[in-house]
């Protein structure tokens, strides 16, 4: 009855568009890398240093806060696309991710790296999950008491409760556990693991392939289940999802508990990669996480990782340089010139958006 | 495309119980009173449109059955059972689907993921294939485009889109507000040509129109809204007829 009309096809026939996204990741990859090899040394007098593997160290390490980083930008951009709303307690939930990690496993008796692989993959487990779950209900309750009731309200209202939320926050952990850096355990133990030509340590690798899954999981998640769908609608429409029987309000509280169980489990990474944490933590890392949100486009889950992964990049490019104490000023710098000159981000904003 | 074998059909009997019954219902907007008191029957079978102007208060009465506003006074009825105070995403459970106002679809998100989010609260996999297969057999351009993103659509397939994925909820009771809105004529009678099969197939419908003439001519009965207030009702031949629907509606 009809005659489709085929649209013309890609000009490029060699090179299919599917490809363009693999392409430029790696591209962008090695042009990283090449950056921290030409970068590197630059501190300490040549001859004694490797560059190859001191780039190649760099490197690692940026992908492990990157991926850090990562998750917590999925719940700053998981939050803004389906209520419009900048959660700016979410840094402070992965803070309390991290001490929650710290309180089990100190309380479990645990110092140091454990040498049992069986018992270290179950302490591991233990952990995130606990954190994970115990975050994911804060995010839930913090949803439910400071801003379901302020959900038609003006937007900069519940802009405020979250800064209220985030002292509240800083303050239980400042009185009631430590007003000052407290030390946790590195239970993973640090041999350097040799993949053909590269080097890497059992932590950094932990780190990325966590990181890396639970963004897949994610991914598939929201875009290829139910519950998942019904995000994404309730994100577009939510008079329209309601009448196709989304239930809102639980929609929600789902993507609350989801993003702040990231967060929680960035909070466990914090601990393992850096033996420490602190009741301010929350404060830098959740600035960081919230400019690589904003670097990828807000509300675009996608986006979130990338951005958190070239977060990662400029603040170790910025040691590697010599300009450690710039790495900071370098992130937000980036933040700045992201909201003047491209404010939808480098993906544009949408939530789980297909890349 | 439609079904020219089925008898013709038998005018719906419009005693005992409706199927929906509004009673005396006030909708606000803050202080706008926009629903003043109106009061709508719709039986079992039967095809029922809403006319009135620009601003009447027919999108308002569709989203006060659907529970998108809950009415300050008056009462819901389904089938004998109050639903005055159900949370709007219940009601795709009690057999209410819609296609709004405006088409609503999702732009992000592909053809077939529209089909689905109208089968969100459905579990039998088998019937929900079973509507697939009908959708797309009533809509073939949609099966066409299944993996389209449905923001992409031309505005005809959007509207087809919104009624399949009202469909999907498998509805006893299916509201649709204008969907001959900003189509060519030819699609406009394509649209009611559908609306009328799905009818014929035993769903019930009330539909909104600016269309007047076009819903008159498919509909059992109508109503007519006037600044939230019902000022005639009755049979849709008489409707036709009536020289101030005419003078007001039809350009006659
Ligand atoms: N969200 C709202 N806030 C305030 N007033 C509203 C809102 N929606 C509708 N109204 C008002 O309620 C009245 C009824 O609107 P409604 O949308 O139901 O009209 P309608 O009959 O569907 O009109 P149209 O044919 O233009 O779609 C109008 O006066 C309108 O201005
Ligand atoms: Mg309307």
């Amino acid at each position: 009855m009809t005659t489709a009309v085929q649209g013309s096809r890609s000009r490029l026939p060699v090179l299919d568009r599917r490809w363009l996204t693999p392409i430029g990741v790696v591209l962008a990859l090695v042009g990283a890398f090449l950056l921290m090899y030409l970068g590197s040394c630059s501190t300490v007098g040549a001859g004694t240093c490797d560059r190859f593997s001191q780039g190649e160290d760099q490197f690692i390490n940026a992908l492990t806060v990157g991926g850090m980083y990562a998750l917590i930008a999925l719940g700053y951009t998981m939050v803004y696309g389906i209520i419009e709303l900048i959660n700016f307690a979410h840094g402070e939930v992965f803070m309390c991710g991290s001490f929650v990690s710290w309180g089990l496993l100190t309380n479990l008796g645990f110092t140091g790296p454990i040498s049992d692989p069986l018992l270290l993959a179950g302490v591991l487990v233990l952990a995130f999950l606990v954190s994970m779950v115990v975050m994911g209900v804060v995010g839930v309750v913090i949803e439910r008491l400071a801003y379901r009731p302020l959900r038609n309200a003006p937007r900069l209202t519940p802009l405020i409760t979250a800064i209220g939320v985030s002292f509240i926050l800083q303050n239980i952990i400042f009185v009631g556990i430590s007003n000052s850096f407290v030390n946790s355990p590195q239970i993973i133990p640090n041999p350097l693991l040799e993949l053909g030509a590269i080097h890497i340590r059992l932590i950094n690798l932990f780190v990325i392939v966590l990181t890396l899954g639970l963004m897949t999981a994610l991914h598939l998640f929201i875009n290829r289940t139910s519950l998942g769908r019904a995000m994404r609608s309730t994100a577009i429409d939510r008079d329209a999802a309601q009448i196709m029987g989304v239930n809102i309000n639980s929609t929600i509280a789902l993507t609350f508990f989801i993003g702040s169980a990231l967060a929680g489990a960035a909070g466990v990474v914090q601990g393992l990669y850096f033996g420490v944490t602190q009741f301010q933590i929350g404060f830098q890392g959740g600035l960081k996480a919230f400019t690589a949100a904003v670097l990828g486009g807000i509300g675009n889950t996608t986006g979130a990782a990338v951005g958190g992964f070239i977060i990662g990049f400029i603040e170790v490019l910025a040691s590697t340089y010599g300009y450690g104490r710039w790495s900071e000023a370098a992130v937000f710098t980036t933040l700045v010139l992201v909201l003047v000159f491209r404010p939808t981000g480098i993906l544009g904003q949408q939530l789980a958006d297909r890349a | 495309m439609t079904t020219d074998t089925v008898p013709t059909r038998q005018r719906p009997s419009t005693d005992g119980q409706p199927l929906l019954r509004l009673t005396d219902i006030h909708s606000y907007y803050g202080n706008i009173h926009a629903l003043q008191g109106i009061s709508i029957d719709v039986f079992r079978g039967e095809i029922v449109t809403l006319l009135g102007a620009n601003g009447a208060g027919k999108t308002t009465t569709l989203r006060t059955i659907h529970g998108l506003i809950h009415p300050k006074k008056g009462k819901i009825e389904l089938d004998g059972r109050d639903i005055t105070t159900m949370p709007a995403h219940e009601h795709v459970r009690v057999g209410i689907g819609q296609s709004p106002e405006g088409r609503r679809i999702f732009s992000r998100m592909t053809v077939m993921e529209n089909l689905q989010m109208g089968g969100y609260s459905r579990k039998d996999k088998a019937g929900l294939h079973e509507d697939y297969e009908r959708v797309f057999d009533l809509f073939p351009r949609l099966r066409e485009r299944r993996s389209q993103a449905g923001g992409t659509l031309s505005g005809g397939e959007q509207q087809m889109l919104a009624m399949g994925r009202a469909l999907m909820t498998r509805p006893t009771l299916l509201l649709l507000d204008e969907p001959s809105m900003g189509l060519a004529p030819i699609l406009v009678e394509e649209i009611f040509a559908i609306m009328k099969d799905i009818n014929r197939q035993g769903t019930t419908v009330l539909v909104v129109e600016q269309n007047a003439l076009m819903a008159l001519g498919a509909a059992d009965r109508g109503y007519v809204l006037q600044t939230g207030t019902i000022v005639r009702s009755g049979d849709a031949k008489d409707l036709l007829e009536d020289p101030e629907v005419q003078k007001a509606y039809l350009g006659g």
